[in-house]
């Protein structure tokens, strides 16, 4: 198979997502296909750390926060362009990431997860009560990065985002990064003891997802036009990145997609019956994932089909094999 | 000065509120530190355990504190059950999966409340709730000095059962070692499902001991859920007594700690804690013995 073959059917569905807004014309529903986009580029962010590292990151929260206050204190204070806003965001993530994967990578299995989850309640708390610089709960608006009444534009930009994410993770399936991540995500003493500076290639995952994160989180502020701590930094929100990538397909490429497709959808249906609990859907589908397929949808699928096909090497989903090296104690 | 002089008061309403820390940490100690499995749904079983209060309060006219005896016997029989459904059958497989499961039960939980009593804040109020007792220059509410009382007694009551029953035996002897305990003739699993019962039926007593002194909002839990965790890991994984004792240092570090930074980092201090300790100290303060 050529390069360019391997390569059709990525550009032909990314086409497709570009073409949507050709087609749908109902604001409403342009709508709900930009929160479908918003969310399956935090779950792709999410997927690289969470899916392809195996770094359960539940604190992800911290990286939109960032980004979408980054956008909105510059224009306030020093009167930036939202451009310049969103750029400042990815720019403040990277070094936000360094410094979160220096503290949280060195605790393992559950404490990782609760060390991500403590230090963004940490980081929601501190701009809740910085009320000089962030306005706390009073929230703070955030200008448009389209003025206008067309929400076409903020389609077209999400979906480029989307597709980049996405697409990064397409290429890590095919790279020696993407391999290393897997192998430290199996057996992280196996991997290093071959070489594989763990370390480093954790670090840089959640560099990378860092800044889609918050530029997702930029971009959200400028498509809301509106942000406060409970919106943009709260649990929920680390929650629900995860959640769309494991309900898709941890360390599958277009799980996010699947679970952010689902999953917006869902909240979207039981809008009327749910209110303001339409979480319920998230948790509900969660628990039945991990009983039924931990794997998620594009899991099942892949280990299906593989059950048939002759075995290949495939950077995939093992998370229905279960014993992962989450012992006692693995601090430091 | 004006330090010094909040002190005492700060002191003994740490002093008391660590009561109900201590119940909440032996609870997620017996399930997570002893049974090895690691519950996220803690804070939510306290809110559940809150909102039950709240409604035989409400509904059936009850004290609240005469309400502990129906919640927590409740709880213990929905976290058996909880148990059976759910938890067995990721017992056995990798943390991550139990954290998720977990999680989304969690999350399944708060929404359910929310859908229900929606996200107003709720209160109760009873004869007593305004009482309070002076000692000098500090005052105690009189709720508060009941929760307390009662907390701690729960706890000191669960210690000794542990340490001095066939039951806690057999506990202590299936956090050990699994294997070996069903060898010896423990029923494992019924161990099992009991202690994660139990874990439900403090998480629902502290819920509703917290009941008269705090307000109640779906999402409550969320911050209990985490400083749960930190209480663990001060008094050393798989230790109750640790736990409790942890619970009151937490307690005491945050009320305290808020003179410092005000009152809206106050839930700030336990997490940084947490990480603190875990970074630097991780067998916890209060040593390693499984009890």
């Amino acid at each position: 198979m050529t390069r360019w073959r391997e390569a059709a059917i990525p550009l032909a569905l990314a086409a497709a997502v570009l073409a949507v807004p050709l087609v749908v014309k109902n604001p409403y529903h342009l709508n709900v296909a930009i929160l479908v986009l918003v969310w399956t580029t935090l779950g792709a962010a999410w997927n690289i750390v969470g899916g392809y590292a195996g770094q359960l990151s539940l604190g992800h929260a911290a990286f939109f926060g960032i980004g979408a206050y980054s956008l909105a204190l510059t224009a306030h204070y020093w009167g930036w362009s939202p451009w310049a806003g969103m750029a400042m965001a990815v720019a403040v993530s990277v070094p936000l990431a360094a410094a979160i994967g220096a503290i949280t990578f060195r605790l393992r299995g559950p404490y990782f997860v609760l060390g991500t989850l403590a230090l963004a309640e940490v980081l929601r708390l501190v701009v809740l009560a910085w009320r000089d610089l962030t306005y706390g709960a009073a929230g703070i608006m955030v200008p448009e990065i389209f003025p206008g009444l067309s929400r076409a534009p903020y389609y077209y930009f999400i979906a480029l985002a989307a597709i980049a994410a996405v697409g990064t993770t397409w290429w890590m399936e095919r790279s020696g990064f993407g391999y290393y991540l897997t192998a430290i995500r199996e057996d992280q003493e196996t991997a290093e003891s071959i070489g594989v500076n763990a370390a480093w290639y954790k670090n840089l995952a959640l560099m990378i997802s860092a800044a889609f994160t918050a530029l997702t989180g930029a971009f959200y502020a400028s498509h809301l036009m509106f942000i406060e701590p409970d919106i943009v930094l709260s649990e929920p929100v680390s929650v629900q990145m995860a959640v769309v990538a494991i309900i898709g397909g941890r360390g599958t490429v277009l799980g996010p997609l699947v679970g952010a497709l689902l999953l917006v959808l869902a909240s979207e249906i039981f809008r009327a019956q749910f209110q303001q609990a339409h979480l319920l859907i998230y948790g509900l589908l969660l628990m039945l994932t991990i009983l039924f397929m931990p794997g998620g949808v594009l899991g099942e699928i892949q280990h299906r089909l593989r059950l048939r096909a002759a075995p290949r090497p495939v950077i995939g989903t093992t998370f229905s094999s279960s014993h992962e090296s989450s012992g006692q104690r693995e601090v430091g | 000065m004006e330090f010094l002089a909040q002190l005492p008061q700060n002191l003994v309403s740490g002093l008391l509120l660590g009561g109900m820390y201590a119940l909440i940490g032996a609870g997620l100690a017996l399930v997570f530190g002893v049974m090895d499995i690691v519950n996220m749904a803690h804070g939510a079983f306290i809110m559940v355990g809150m909102y039950t209060t709240f409604v035989l309060c409400t509904r059936l006219r009850l004290d609240p504190y005469l309400g502990l005896l129906v919640t927590a016997p409740l709880l213990f029989g929905v976290g058996m059950l909880l148990h059976r459904l759910l938890i067995e059958r990721v017992a056995h497989a990798s943390h991550m999966n139990q954290i998720l499961l977990t999680l989304g039960l969690s999350v399944a939980l708060v929404n359910l409340v929310q859908l229900i009593f929606t996200a107003n804040y709720q209160q109760i109020r009873t004869s007593y709730s305004d009482a309070v007792i002076r000692l000098g220059s500090i005052t105690m509410n009189v709720p508060y000095v009941i929760s307390f009382a009662l907390a701690t007694g729960i706890t000191l009551g669960l210690y000794y059962w542990l340490m001095h029953s066939e039951f806690g035996r057999a506990l202590r002897a299936t956090a050990q070692d699994p294997m070996a305990a069903q060898l010896m003739g423990v029923n494992v699993r019924r161990v099992q499902s009991v202690a994660f019962g139990l874990g439900m039926a403090l998480a629902g007593a502290a819920g509703a001991l917290l009941t008269p002194v705090y307000y109640l909002y779906p999402t409550v839990g969320a911050n209990f859920g985490l400083k749960s965790f930190t209480m663990v890991v001060l008094g050393g994984m798989g230790s109750v007594v640790g736990a409790a004792l942890g619970g009151v240092t937490l307690a005491l570090a945050e009320s305290v700690g808020q003179m410092l930074v005000g009152h809206e980092l106050k839930d700030a201090i336990g997490f940084v804690v947490f990480l603190l300790v875990l970074l630097f100290k991780p067998a916890g303060l209060f040593g390693g013995q499984r009890a």
